[in-house]
């Protein structure tokens, strides 16, 4: 057997298996509401539009649901991520000025491969390595906030519309608040041993000649790796979904937090910043509200400022930013989203 | 040959360290190993993603946990 037929094989079989699985997802995307409702109601004899069989069949299907659409947006994201690295991210921004610097990357944030672990060496290189620290802090706030899971969350929850205000929102926030911490010159407020840090030996592109092989290996290891670590989220927050759905009255949270509340957002946003939680325990609650009547902006909002402000986060950028600058990015960030949780509940 | 483990103690540090010393006792090499854990000296070497792995004082990884064959690879090529 030559070696090009040993590659066309192996070729087959890679993009056969993906196929496969690519049906077999959509199979059960579409089976699931379905083969909840027979086994439930036919199967059980159980009346699933009220009380807690309704609650079960909810929790059921969206357990499902969402574990199907993060699996296969993660997949894809992390492939696509594959060709992009934080080195060659932090390349195209040398050198930018600040403005069109910010837009870039909030941008670049969005599609840069990036886990909150590595926050601190990731500004500590791009301080280091002279982009202006309002760049930076827009990359850093655009990370979190418009992230994979988020997307994939709100796109199978509520569609493209609400999708892509969120992502329009997310990095107009990162741009605005990177730009208004650039412009208050904070460079002093930066522990001193970041500006000392010298860069040295050469800088490794970790992506650099992967297979596809690789990349597909990549993609499901980070599947797997983020399911492991967002499950009890995941669970918790389709718990209180189904909670909602089954047993609040109709207009239990719009009474309190409806669209004639004037505070609503700003309540939101309150409650939401020590919440620590993720996109994935956030997201099955919102989905939920919504349904009993909470406006889309003020439950943006609350997300918004549940995954881009955390005191863990906050804890681990101490190490590198001082109190006043830890305030500065909470406070320009948080004005930020409560903003666009106002102007969305306006025009939506 | 001395081998560093650049990270800040999170779940994929160990796992580098896992893999890397058991190709190091696949291979039989003489190794010491050393962790870092401060993030101004895991920033001198020039990574932005933890964890990372450093042998003789050059970066042969950084970013992702590979698997024991891959770092025999990495360990083998030197």
């Amino acid at each position: 057997m030559t070696a090009a037929t040993t590659d066309r094989r192996a070729a087959t079989r890679r993009w056969g298996l993906l196929g496969a699985s690519a049906v077999a997802w959509v199979g059960a995307y579409a089976l699931n509401e379905v083969a909840w409702t027979w086994l439930y109601k036919t199967v059980l004899g159980l009346d699933i539009a009220t009380g807690w069989p309704s609650m079960l069949h909810f929790f059921s299907y969206d357990t499902i649901k969402i574990t199907l659409l993060l699996t296969g947006i993660i997949f894809i994201v992390t492939v696509l991520r594959s060709f992009m690295s934080i080195e060659r991210t932090r390349a195209l921004l040398g050198g930018k000025r600040e403005g069109i610097g910010n837009v870039l990357a909030a941008s670049l944030g969005v599609v840069t491969p990036f886990c909150s672990c590595s926050a601190v060496p990731a500004f500590i290189g791009f301080v280091a390595s002279g982009i202006p620290l309002g760049v930076t802090m827009s990359f850093l706030i655009a990370s979190p906030l418009v992230n994979e899971v988020a997307i994939a969350l709100l796109l199978g929850l509520f569609g493209i519309g609400p999708t892509l205000l969120y992502v329009g929102a997310g990095l107009v926030i990162a741009i605005l608040a990177g730009m208004v911490i650039g412009r208050l010159h904070l460079e002093g407020q930066v522990e001193g041993f970041v500006y000392e840090t010298r860069l040295r030996g050469q800088v490794i592109d970790s992506t650099a000649d992967l297979t596809w092989d690789d990349r597909l290996a990549m993609g499901r290891e980070e599947v797997a790796s983020i399911l492991r670590k967002i499950w009890p989220y995941l669970l918790v927050g389709i718990g209180l979904g189904a909670v909602i759905h089954g047993w609040a009255p109709a207009d239990f949270f719009a009474r309190y937090a409806g669209p004639d509340n004037p505070f609503g957002v700003l309540i939101a946003v309150v409650i939401g910043v020590p919440l620590y939680s993720n996109a994935a325990g956030i997201l099955p609650l919102v989905d939920a509200l919504y349904a009993k009547g909470l406006p889309m902006g003020t439950l943006l909002a609350f997300m918004m400022a549940t995954v881009a402000l955390s005191l863990p986060e906050m804890i681990l950028l101490r190490r590198v930013l001082k109190p006043r600058l830890i305030a500065t990015f909470a406070l320009v960030t948080g004005l930020g989203i409560i903003a666009v949780g106002y102007l969305f509940n306006a025009i939506l | 040959m001395h081998i560093k483990i650049l990270g800040s103690g999170c779940a994929n540090c160990v796992n580098l360290e896992k893999a890397t010393r058991q190709a190091v006792t696949d291979l039989g090499l003489e190794a010491t190993f050393e962790k870092v854990t401060d993030y101004a000296d895991i920033a001198t070497y020039g990574i932005m993603r933890t964890p990372g792995l450093v042998v003789d004082d050059e970066v042969v990884l950084s970013g992702r946990v590979p698997t024991a064959g891959q770092v025999k690879d990495l360990l083998a090529a030197r």
